[in-house]
């Protein structure tokens, strides 16, 4: 009998069910992580945006809260505790947010070889989130690269003294210096944009409201990106103009 | 009218296809977009040429079978509307056109605009369903389900399948699809006992059929002509991370 | 009648009914079936020709049951078979709404509906069984429409009395086949359906009399193969696309049920059409269908045309004492809501008349004016707002400004393979399900009823009936070289070596076109004997034409969407040559079949109930067909002459 019943499907619903029991692996299951660090990041970065704020209070202040930062918990917990487990958590959100970043793109990409002849512009409710999010991501991580050496090893900075936080960020966007505010205006944008996609799409993916919460969601995440962004660009700007020195 | 279209031509699967442009003269307003091709294919063949071939059956926007993207995008420019419910009137004189089939790697070319979408049965097939063998049922009046579910669980239910999200997903996923079933049978008391176990086999077999992941792009619910929206997508996550959690 | 075009044979001998009491029937028939120890089920194949409503909903229960299925359909999903195009809904005798329905009452409606042309045992059987149909559909998760306190909702469709009609928006089929797709889906994941989508049957193997198997082409490939089997059923649908304009999908066509028919099993009735009166009429000669607006528009909407012939003017510029709402004046009791047959003819009428509206003079006005006066804009986009929607997209027209414009068009086909009360055809071994039988509809079909059919069919009926048959097997093995086997399929080969290499010049579609007018023409609304003798001459002439000049591109190796159609319309020649003998031989109306010599005074259908009070159940036969005769015995609803003044 040419059309034998042996039942074609059994074999892959083996396979399947093989699958469904590693969720983890699925492409939502990744999402769910990317999502989880991402949220762990724009937790982070509030923090250190409002951190950031001292620098107007004065380098006393500014210098005593990132020394608080150090000691906090002293002498119960050894020194710079605090700063380790936020840093532990980071580069663990770094890392996950990284590979699942990598993994997920190379799919996307295996799911979707060719493309259209004819292009046309996007009409979805996050227009080119895929590339913005992507491409913006690696934007950002150059950004930060440059950001460690900077104002956290100092390599690039030329104020060593690890104690001087006030003065390294004076030095870094020294009107001289204005590419570099440049520079950090630009990642702010590029963070801005991601987050902007990035934080409903977190909740999205973890939450997943209905149709009136998704549009809320969009909303706070647009006005929590452009809070960030401003946040973040009035010091390097005060420097570089002038009002603080 | 006149009309310039492109159309992909592509002999078989394994052929190396491309677009090529024909001239229409004395198109009428009044046809659908499909009755466009016939009289295309009408002229190909009394010119001996092989006629493009497509997929279509009802022509009244519910089998899912159309799937042309037309000038890039999947069903064409109207909302909410398939290509066999679009008209020509939506379009003008001496424009011209571009036709190419649903692109995606889980729907690989058969030949010229038709397309293999047979991953969507093998998603279904890995939970889509309510296990309610033939005869076994209670009166249909045992369990009331509130009007708001009800109809929420049709919204989501009427979807065609026809892969226009797909289509549409720079990431050529199948979320909104999934997503519309995961929705429609959670929405209902009897599809909750296999509520879990639906959305982990639905998941594994979409991300096997060489689907994408969701970047929550959109794209898909600004293409779909039955207006499923994002919320699907939200719900089946939600559905996938509770069901993922008890599983470890 | 001249004897050439037929000839008649001996009367249907046995419908295997079982006697007794009707309500009493089916059980009956349940328990003196013989069953198949669930052991043996696994050594018995049958095949499913069709993945509707009537075919999805048989091969998942065979499925379910054990039994080793295999299905086809020609579509790329199971999921798109043209039963999701039904729109208004299905009907039950659940009588959640206290209104007086029963069993009986479903009954007694769909007898007389049918004109009395149906047999009473089977329709019994369907109003029995449509009460589990919904049962089985809500456990599936169909989101059937719902009230606020959270129970199904109901409402009354084509003139029905009672409101049994469950309905999930207008899109009911498409809601229930998911169901019945899914069923389906899950026992090909369980392993006991394997099924095969875009693979087209094209000839039955009938091996020592029983049906033993089928011919298949895989459309993608074009690789012709051989699936043997223990029984076969055919679950194919309807023919309405013989007049090639209709509302049915594109694909649907007559060659499984034909390919049958040649091999010997009885077609009956086939000249009973239901022609749906609100239908967006045709636009162009580019026209490829036509499509429904759904029955329940005449709620509300008001029929009319202008009175003075071929009137020109805007709608708007007409006022209201120069337009004839010739509904509501010929029929004042019932209106516009009047039957399907009724209000087609009428429409009909008018524009052969001359008061026809739009292009051709082919449309009547459907008015929402009044309604929108009365209800409000914002109720009647709420009741008709996906539908109006709809009309504009096709037309142009906003139907809330400009009343729409409504023209008959073919919808449904009541005939088909003849089966007995167990649903086997006369070939032992084929069974036929759905629209593509002939069974319980008579001569014209009540809106919602064709859904509870082949679920009915499906689920329920089948599945019982056929393992009476089945205890039998499993059959002698047949082997590929079965000389009927080969038979089969080289009969197969050179249909499609014929059309490659037939050096033509006419396309497939020109002559279905033609063919299709031929049919609306002489064998659609109104039949006379000189118009369908006409007809019958005309077909032979453009059949004989066709095996001429017709022209088929590519190669037999490929998807081949040409080839395809040309062995599709080859076999509405035929089919369309039987429905006009069919027509002709039925010198009375009934239902859907409007002979214009048999009319009351008043211009509505007379049947002739000492002649014609039987099936006519066609034998085919090389020269000519072979009428047999099953006739119809009412002990439980008396014929009577239906009034809807
Ligand atoms: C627009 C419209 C609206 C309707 N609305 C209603 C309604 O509201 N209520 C109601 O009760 N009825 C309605 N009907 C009628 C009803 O939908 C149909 O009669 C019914 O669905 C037929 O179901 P079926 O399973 O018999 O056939 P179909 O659903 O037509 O299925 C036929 C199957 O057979 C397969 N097939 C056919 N030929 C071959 C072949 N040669 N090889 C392989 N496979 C083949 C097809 O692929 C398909 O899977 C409507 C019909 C139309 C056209
Ligand atoms: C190191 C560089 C970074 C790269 C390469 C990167 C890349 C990406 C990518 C590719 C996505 C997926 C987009 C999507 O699927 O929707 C994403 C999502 C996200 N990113 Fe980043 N990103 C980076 C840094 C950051 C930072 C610093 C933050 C927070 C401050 C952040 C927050 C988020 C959030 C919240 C999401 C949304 C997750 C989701 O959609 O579920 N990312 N990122
Ligand atoms: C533009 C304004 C910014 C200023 C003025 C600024 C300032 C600083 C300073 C002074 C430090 C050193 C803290 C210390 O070592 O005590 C620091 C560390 C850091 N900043 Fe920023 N920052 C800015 C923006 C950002 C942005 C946009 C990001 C992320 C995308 C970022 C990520 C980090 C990280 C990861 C560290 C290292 C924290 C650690 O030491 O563990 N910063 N920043
Ligand atoms: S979700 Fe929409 S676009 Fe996707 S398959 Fe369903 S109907 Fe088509
Ligand atoms: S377009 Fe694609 S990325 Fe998600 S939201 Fe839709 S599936
Ligand atoms: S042809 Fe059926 S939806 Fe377009």
């Amino acid at each position: 009998m040419s059309t034998d019943l042996q039942p074609r499907t059994a074999a892959t619903a083996a396979k399947r069910a093989q699958a469904a029991r590693k969720p983890w692996r699925s492409n939502i299951g990744l999402k769910i992580a990317m999502a989880v660090s991402g949220v762990l990041m724009v937790l982070f970065i509030i923090v250190h945006m409002a951190g950031n704020l001292h620098i107007f209070e004065g380098r006393e202040e500014m210098n005593a809260y990132a020394a608080g930062l150090r000691s906090f918990g002293e002498p119960l917990l050894p020194h710079e505790s605090l700063l380790w487990v936020l840093r532990i958590g980071l580069i663990a959100s770094i890392a996950v947010h990284i590979w699942t970043g990598i993994v997920l793109s190379a799919r996307a990409h295996h799911a979707r070889p060719v493309k259209y002849a004819h292009r046309h512009k996007n009409r979805g409710e996050s227009r080119n989130a895929y590339l913005n999010m992507r491409f913006g991501g690696i934007v950002i991580f150059l950004f930060v690269i440059w950001h460690l050496l900077d104002l956290t090893w100092r390599t690039v900075n030329p104020v060593k003294d690890v104690h001087d936080a006030y003065g390294a960020v004076v030095a870094a966007f020294d009107p001289s210096r204005w590419p570099v505010t440049v520079f950090y205006l630009l990642a702010l944008t590029a963070l801005g944009i991601h987050l902007r996609h990035g934080i409903w799409s977190a909740v999205q993916t973890i939450a997943g409201p209905d149709t009136k919460w998704r549009k809320r969601t969009q909303a706070i995440a647009l006005a929590v990106a452009v809070i960030i962004v401003a946040g973040f660009a009035i010091v390097p700007l005060s420097v570089t103009f002038g009002l603080v020195s | 009218m006149k009309l310039k279209l492109r159309i992909w031509r592509q002999a078989d699967a394994d052929a190396k296809g491309r677009m090529v442009a024909y001239e229409l003269d004395e198109v009428s307003e009044d046809a659908s977009f499909l009755e466009m091709l016939d009289v295309l294919n009408e002229r190909l063949i009394s010119e001996g040429e092989d006629p493009v071939a497509f997929d279509h059956d009802c022509r009244e926007g519910i089998c899912g079978a159309c799937s042309l993207v037309i000038d890039g995008q999947p069903h064409g420019p109207q909302a909410a509307t398939t290509t066999c419910q679009l008209h020509m009137r939506k379009f003008r004189d001496g424009d011209s056109i571009d036709i190419e089939p649903w692109r995606a790697g889980a729907f690989p070319v058969i030949k010229d605009l038709v397309v293999d979408r047979s991953a969507f049965d093998r998603i279904i097939q890995a939970g889509g369903y309510i296990s309610a063998p033939t005869g076994t049922a209670p009166d249909a009046h045992a369990v009331p389900i509130p009007k708001q579910d009800a109809d929420a669980a049709f919204s989501a239910a009427a979807c065609i399948g026809c892969g226009a999200c797909v289509a549409a997903c720079p990431n050529g996923s199948g979320m909104l699809f999934m997503g519309a079933k995961v929705a429609h049978l959670g929405l209902t008391p009897q599809g909750q006992p296999e509520r879990a176990t639906r959305v982990l086999g639905m998941v594994a077999a979409h991300d096997e059929a060489g689907f994408g992941g969701c970047t929550n792009t959109g794209e898909c619910a600004a293409a779909c002509p039955k207006e499923i929206g994002l919320d699907v997508i939200g719900r089946l996550n939600r559905d996938f991370r509770k069901a993922a959690a008890r599983a470890a | 009648m001249s004897i050439d075009y037929y000839r008649e044979g001996e009367p249907v001998a046995d419908t295997k009914a079982p006697a007794g009491p009707i309500s009493e029937r089916w059980e009956k028939r349940r328990f003196s079936g013989r069953l198949v120890n669930p052991a043996n089920r696994r050594k018995l194949r049958v095949i499913v020709v069709g993945t509707g409503l009537a075919g999805a909903s048989a091969a998942a229960t065979l499925g379910e049951l054990g039994y080793r299925v295999a299905n086809y359909c020609f579509q790329d999903s199971a999921r798109r078979a043209h039963s999701i195009a039904a729109q208004g809904g299905i009907n039950a005798a659940k009588n959640y709404r206290n209104d007086g329905d029963s069993v009986h009452r479903l009954f007694y409606d769909t007898v007389k509906g049918g004109d009395f042309r149906s047999r009473e045992s089977n329709v019994h059987r369907l109003a029995e069984v449509s009460t589990e149909i919904i049962d089985q559909c809500v456990a599936q998760g169909v989101p059937f429409a719902r009230e606020y306190g959270g129970l199904l909702d109901n409402r009354s469709f084509g003139g029905a009395q009672v409101s049994r009609t469950f309905y999930a928006r207008g899109q009911t089929g498409q809601q229930l086949l998911l169901g019945a797709y899914q069923a389906l889906q899950r026992q090909v994941a369980a392993g006991t359906v394997d099924l095969h989508t875009r693979h087209e049957m094209l000839e039955l193997v009938v091996v020592d009399g029983r049906a033993r198997g089928i011919v298949v082409r895989d459309l993608v490939t074009g690789e012709i193969t051989t699936e043997l089997a223990d029984a076969v059923v055919l679950a194919s649908g309807g023919y309405g696309n013989v007049f090639f304009l209709s509302t049915n999908a594109k694909g649907c066509n007559v060659t499984a049920s034909w390919r049958a028919h040649r091999k010997g099993a009885y077609f009956a009735n086939p000249c009973y059409t239901q022609i749906h009166p609100t239908c967006i009429p045709q636009s162009g000669d580019h026209q490829s269908k036509l499509t429904l607006m759904s029955e329940s528009l005449r709620n509300d909407g008001r029929v009319w045309v202008p009175k003075s012939k071929h009137d020109e003017r805007h709608p708007a510029d007409i006022p209201e004492d120069e337009r004839d709402y010739y509904l509501e004046r010929r029929y004042p009791a019932f209106g516009n809501l009047v039957p399907r047959d009724i209000a087609s003819r009428a429409a009909k009428v008018v524009c052969d008349e001359g008061h026809g509206v739009g292009p051709g003079g082919l449309g009547v006005y459907l008015d929402f004016a009044d309604a929108i006066k009365r209800l409000g804009k914002k109720a009647v986009e709420a009741k008709y707002g996906n539908l109006f929607d709809m009309y504009e997209r096709i037309t142009g027209e906003n139907p809330y400004e400009r009343p729409m414009r409504i023209y008959p068009a073919v919808h449904y086909t009541m005939g088909g393979l003849w089966v007995d009360y167990d649903l086997s055809s006369n070939i032992p071994g084929l069974f036929v399900t759905g629209e593509a039988n002939f069974s319980d509809h008579g001569a014209n079909r009540l809106g919602a009823s064709a859904l509870m059919q082949g679920l009915s069919d499906g689920y329920f009926v089948l599945p019982n009936t056929i393992s009476d048959y089945l205890a039998d097997g499993p059959f002698e093995a047949v082997s590929e070289d079965h000389e009927d086997v080969q038979a089969a399929r080289r009969e197969v080969d050179e249909r499609i070596a014929f059309f490659l290499g037939n050096d033509g010049d006419r396309t497939v579609d020109s002559f279905h076109r033609e063919l299709g007018k031929i049919m609306w023409e002489y064998c659609g609304m109104e039949r006379t004997d000189e118009g369908l003798r006409k007809a019958i001459g005309l077909i032979r002439d453009l059949k004989a034409e066709f095996y001429k000049r017709v022209k088929v591109t590519g190669k037999a190796e490929e998807l081949n969407q040409q080839l395809e159609k040309a062995g599709r319309v080859a076999d509405f020649f035929e089919l369309g040559e039987l429905m006009c003998i069919d027509a002709l031989h039925r010198t009375e109306s009934c239902g859907g079949h409007f002979r214009a010599e048999s009319q009351t005074d008043e211009g509505e259908a007379k049947r002739d109930d000492d002649n014609f009070s039987y099936v006519a159940a066609w034998e085919y036969g090389e020269d000519a067909p072979v009428l047999h005769k099953e006739s119809l015995v009412f002990e439980y609803v008396k014929p009577t002459q239906r009034s809807y003044k």
